[in-house]
């Protein structure tokens, strides 16, 4: 088992308001752990320092919840591709490497603690999507509404979302175009969700812009830097869905 | 505010502005281009100046120019606005490190539209005094030909590349067009929502030949005019 010694750069900030700063931490680690484990070694040996662990976000580590959230050496989740933070391994990196590991930023992702944003924004938008009309009366038979392959593919495609917020952090823009789309995508590609795809769009985009996200110049960031390899083909659709229910309906959201 | 304001200060009504009045202008630079090239004939500028009397005289052509005119400010106007409120949108605190690597484009160009955008504005300005301004306000020497009296801008074309700053400047601004169109060409369609499996490769590649081949042929026209004055 290979042993490595890094040194990571961290952004420290103890509070919203408070002025961060970069603090360099020496720290000892093995290529079969995973990068959050690495940094749960560096909290330990402050916590036996009597010192203050470093704040940083997760939950599930196995790369589905969204929670983690860091930008490792200028990358959101790290230099692989289509991979979380969690699911990053230190192997990846060499002996003596030096890690510079900071928030996601964005002005609508301000900084609470540490590495860890506030992310709400993100939730406010899918609130602001609404619901999707569901009748009641028996459950239905799978089967019962026809869904072609490839629609269904590209609706699933998009649902593979996990709402980490990459997109923003990568986006030279801090747009946040690619998640909203998939979101809208995901449901406007199905029978289930087209019922309220019209006004779904108009209120989620207008979150978006009230939230303070940038706009999308197309630059590819996020659909470079996804965890879930999210397409900006849906970026495309969620312009096509807006305009049309803008221009073509009397839906005002 | 009424449905079409909220939707023409939307991200997306802004961005539509965007794409609409960029590929008007991508049409524009196709026809002022082919007007252009008639420079390169050895008739001392008599079809080229023909030409300008009719672009500057023709009822529609006139029409078609104002509109021009609001195309370029609107699309000046709106992309510095949105390169403000994007800039404000990162925060103040940027990356210490940053990576940006890009899928569908060129990294360099998509990552500085508002600068290549600055500079193509100056270079408009800067063109639009040389030529259009001498051509309306009339201090230009006036030629006949066949009964018809036109200006001679040919002639004030021909001083301006006799003067190599002027055949530099012209050629690195047709440089940072180049850039600038190879991320604005696709770019506009994917605004448009129009992203489709089938066509959009179609689009990217007339788009990369399309941002070579029309800023290279602008340039080749005061490169070859200065060569052909001094001789060589």
């Amino acid at each position: 088992m290979q042993t490595m010694k890094l040194t990571l750069k961290i952004w420290r900030q103890s509070g919203p308001n408070e002025k961060g700063r970069f603090e360099t931490y020496p720290v000892e680690a093995n290529e079969h752990m995973s990068f959050l484990e690495m940094l749960d070694v560096l909290n330990e040996t402050l916590i036996n320092e009597r010192k203050t662990p470093v704040a940083f976000e997760h939950d599930c580590r196995e790369g589905i919840c969204g929670t983690c959230n860091l930008v490792i050496n200028g990358q959101p989740h790290g230099p692989n591709g289509g991979t979380t933070t969690c699911q990053l391994h230190m192997r990846h990196f060499k002996d003596g490497d030096t890690i510079v590991i900071e928030p996601f930023r964005a002005r609508a992702f301000p900084v609470i603690r540490d590495l860890v944003v506030d992310r709400n924004a993100l939730d406010r938008i899918i609130q602001a999507g609404g619901y999707v009309s569901v009748n009641t009366g028996q459950a239905q038979d799978a089967n019962a509404i026809p869904i072609e392959k490839d629609i269904a593919s590209h609706a699933f495609d998009a649902a593979a979302c996990i709402s980490c917020g990459a997109c923003i952090a990568a986006c030279p823009n801090a747009s946040a175009m690619l998640f909203v789309s998939a979101k809208v995508s995901h449901l406007a590609l199905l029978p289930q969700g087209k019922v309220e795809a019209r006004k779904r769009v108009q209120a989620m985009v207008k979150q978006m812009d009230e939230e303070g996200f940038g706009m999308c110049s197309n630059i590819t960031a996020c659909e470079a830097e996804c965890p879930k390899e999210i397409s900006v083909e849906n970026i495309a659709r969620m312009n096509r869905e807006y305009l049309s229910s803008v221009i073509g309906t009397e839906v005002q959201a | 505010m009424n449905w079409f304001t909220n939707f023409i200060t939307s991200s997306i009504g802004r961005k539509l502005v965007m794409s609409l009045t960029g590929l008007f202008l991508i049409l524009f630079l196709v026809v002022h281009l082919l007007g252009n090239l008639q420079l390169l004939y050895s008739d001392e500028g008599e079809k080229f100046n023909l030409y300008a009397l009719f672009m500057t005289t023709n009822p529609l052509i006139k029409t078609i120019s104002y509109g021009l005119y609001a195309f370029i400010l609107l699309h000046a106007v709106q992309g510095w606005i949105l390169w403000r409120k994007n800039a404000a949108a990162r925060g103040p605190q940027g990356y210490a490190v940053k990576v940006t690597r890009t899928t569908g484009t060129s990294a360099v160009a998509a990552n500085n539209m508002g600068w290549l955008g600055t500079i193509i504005f100056v270079f408009i300005m800067i063109h639009l005094y040389q030529f259009w301004l001498q051509m309306k306000l009339g201090t230009l020497d006036m030629k006949m030909y066949d009964g018809e009296t036109a200006a001679d801008l040919y002639t004030a074309v021909k001083a301006a590349y006799m003067n190599l700053g002027f055949v530099v400047f012209y050629v690195i601004s047709m440089v940072v067009i180049a850039f600038h169109l190879w991320h604005g060409f696709q770019s506009a369609f994917q605004t448009l929502g129009l992203n489709h499996r089938k066509y959009t490769p179609l689009i990217k590649a007339i788009g990369k030949i399309y941002s070579v081949v029309i800023p290279a042929l602008f340039a080749l026209i005061p490169l070859y005019m200065y060569f052909k004055n001094a001789g060589l």
